[in-house]
């Protein structure tokens, strides 16, 4: 395991000699990130190509799998057109578009928030009471909805932006803390305390409701998840999100340049907490409801999970890391009532019937001894096999 | 006024549940950089020990209250201790990481409790004495509110004491005013890292006896649900900051209670605090000035 090529920064060719200033350093002190990997990595126009085959390929065989009959015994408990294997492979994408949309925080923004469930939870209870409460049909709900997410993140962006690093870190997670409490309060039997709330079903769309209309669910999720992998590919691609990823590297740098970090910050702030919601409300569509948790401090810390096995920085690797803890998440819960388990002695059986303890460990041991997650192996892996010498040596 | 004075008390006896892991935690993070998101595993395991061995040595007594202070002490230290040996140091320097360590280790440890111990709380039973109450002008006041406001002083007494008289004291003090210089000295500061570490999940280990006896039960969400307060303490005190954590502490605690009895928003009412400290002075109440 190579040390990764360092980023050079742009060159400074009259002070070339010059050391930052000491206030600089301080401040890589506190905002020392993740190591993220470069995300500009020089390809060929065939190998362009090659990839939006690819991934146009994966898109219809995702598209497809509603209407195919493929088992995959171990992974999926059915056959893909059953809805009990729909609903989960549903999960695992909004799943992956939820992590896609805590990537942009701290992926492109370096920003470790612990608040993002919040938005979530916004979503998902927002669309619940507003369909409850105020008898819209689903598309203006959904709307409303996202108009709140927006007004909400960006008040508590607001706030929480003044500081930086692990403070911004604890804020964040005060403000998520603030609505897991309101939520389970129950104001006024709106969000129906630790059972959760179900939408009404009037405003919604009959082709949406149902065991019989996974499917629709399903292709609903997909399209979530298309339109979050779109979103966040513009805006890491946009200015601001340039200036955003300049931030996380060097903050100090970006105010020199005369660049205002803050509303840079502020921008990708907000856009990932209104794609937390719109993934919140197809959530509470699928699930038919919404349980506290999806606004707790741990609903957060899943999805840094998520994105950390992936590999911080990567898009790619949010996405496959959402869909595979899902998965995990699931399947060792089905491992753990096994019989193969239970007659396991209980040193043994204990740990491994408690799914979050082995996703715990593992992503201790990625951390530990897999910088850069699954994206960061699969790198290493092909600069191995690579026969491009210009790549390995920089 | 006697509803006055109840709800003081036990809003300082919260607040010094809140001080024993925010104490540990603001001395973690001034010294090494790092935000210690096991340090609810510290107290859980810590309650949850103590509770199995007064279970097995009889509850109820002065002695085995005493013995599982002692006991609860011990375990979170020696698991901080460990924590920091085998998690924290490989990733030396790497503040996300570290803190994804503590992330990971929280949710694999609190899974763990759930596997052993189960879900549901286990009531605890402490001195028959703890369930009486004594008359302060005229409130009634539980006795254990005075046992945890009493031994969380001691405990910041005696950390005061330790960081004001003793060598390793001073070089944690220097380390958190200013590390590099330290080790530039000639002082290996990791040894006061694991030390750090030690004190704090000892900390950590003796609110989790003591707020096994506040509340009355002992679950594995325990330490989650009381860390984040005390994230929020660590934050309004100033990060790094003892005497921060301290004060922060008994004005959250106090303010907690009494907004939560007369109008049942105290949690919103910490935040909101949070929220306007952050704006008026952002390195907290004595924070250093970054």
């Amino acid at each position: 395991m190579s040390p990764e090529p360092t980023n050079t920064l742009p060159s400074e060719e009259s002070t070339g000699e010059r050391r930052e200033p000491t206030a600089a350093v301080a401040v890589d002190k506190v905002a020392r990130r993740v190591r993220v990997q470069p995300s500009h990595r020089v390809k060929t126009p065939g190998a362009r190509i090659g990839v939006w085959v690819l991934g146009l390929l994966a898109l219809l065989l995702m598209a497809a799998l509603p209407l195919l009959n493929i088992s995959i015994p171990g992974v999926l408990p059915t056959p893909t057109y059953q809805p009990g294997t729909l609903q989960l492979l549903a999960m695992c994408l909004l799943m992956a578009a939820a992590a896609l949309s805590y990537h942009l925080l701290i992926g492109v923004a370096g920003l470790l928030s612990f608040g993002h469930a919040l938005y979530f939870g916004a979503g998902s209870y927002g669309l619940a009471i507003i369909l409850n409460n105020l008898g819209l049909p689903l598309l203006p709900a959904m709307g409303l909805t996202l108009v709140v997410a927006l007004v909400l993140s960006t008040l508590t962006g607001m706030v929480a932006l003044r500081v930086t690093g692990i403070p911004f870190a604890m804020v964040t997670l005060a403000f998520a803390q603030a609505g897991s409490v309101l939520v389970r309060r129950n104001p006024g039997g709106a969000t129906g305390g630790e059972e959760g709330v179900s939408p009404d079903t009037a405003g919604i769309p009959d082709f949406l409701i149902g065991v019989a209309n996974t499917r629709n669910l399903y292709w609903l999720s997909l399209l979530t998840l298309l339109v979050v992998i779109v979103v966040v590919t513009w805006v890491q691609s946009s200015r601001a999100g340039h200036v955003a990823a300049a931030v996380r590297e060097n903050e100090l740098r970006v105010r020199v340049l005369g660049l205002q970090p803050y509303w840079a910050k502020l921008l990708i702030f907000v856009v990932a907490g209104v794609l937390a919601a719109a993934v919140g409300m197809v959530f509470v569509l699928l699930q038919s409801g919404t349980v506290p948790r999806q606004v707790s401090a741990d609903f957060t810390i899943t999805l840094l999970v998520m994105v950390v096995l992936g590999g911080v920085g990567s898009k790619w690797g949010a996405v496959i890391g959402g869909v595979l803890y899902t998965l995990l998440d699931q399947r060792l819960s089905a491992l753990a009532n096994s019989s193969a388990v239970e007659s396991l002695p209980a040193f043994l059986h204990v740990p491994l019937s408690e799914p979050l303890f082995i996703l715990g460990t593992l992503f201790v041991l990625v951390v530990l001894f897999m910088p850069g997650g699954l994206a960061g192996a699969v790198r290493r892996l092909r600069e191995r096999f690579t026969s491009n010498p210009a790549a390995k040596k920089n | 006024m006697s509803t006055l004075i109840l709800l003081l008390i036990t809003g300082v006896g919260l607040g010094a549940l809140y001080f024993l892991v925010a104490s540990g935690l603001s001395l973690i993070y001034g010294l090494m950089g790092v935000l210690n998101f096991a340090h609810g595993a510290f107290l859980t395991l810590g309650a949850f020990v103590s509770w199995e061995m007064s279970r097995r040595i009889g509850e109820g007594t002065w002695l085995t209250f005493i013995i599982t202070l002692v006991i609860g002490a011990a375990v979170g230290g020696v698991f901080a201790a460990l924590t920091e040996f085998a998690l924290i140091r490989p990733l030396y320097n790497r503040h996300i990481e570290q803190v994804l360590v503590t992330v990971g280790l929280s949710l694999a440890a609190v899974a763990i409790f759930e596997g052993v111990w189960g879900t549901d709380p286990q009531y605890t039973k402490g001195p028959e004495w703890f369930t009486r109450t004594t008359d302060v002008l005229g409130a009634q006041v539980p006795n254990d509110r005075f046992v945890t406001i009493i031994v969380a002083a001691l405990v910041l007494l005696g950390v005061v004491l330790f960081l004001k008289k003793t060598r390793y004291g001073m070089i944690i003090r220097a380390g958190v005013e200013n590390r590099s210089m330290v080790t530039a000295l000639g002082i290996d500061v990791r040894k006061a890292f694991t030390l750090v570490f030690t004190i704090g999940g000892a900390a950590a280990g003796i609110g989790g006896v003591l707020a096994s006896h506040y509340f009355g039960y002992v679950s594995p969400a325990l330490g989650g649900s009381l860390l984040i307060f005390a994230f929020i303490v660590t934050v309004i005190g100033g990060l790094g900051s003892l005497s921060g954590a301290a004060i922060a502490s008994v004005v959250v605690g106090v303010l907690q209670q009494i907004t939560n009895f007369y109008w049942g928003v105290g949690d919103f009412v910490v935040i909101v605090l949070l929220a306007v400290v952050l704006l008026t002075k952002p390195t907290g109440l004595m924070g250093k000035t970054a």
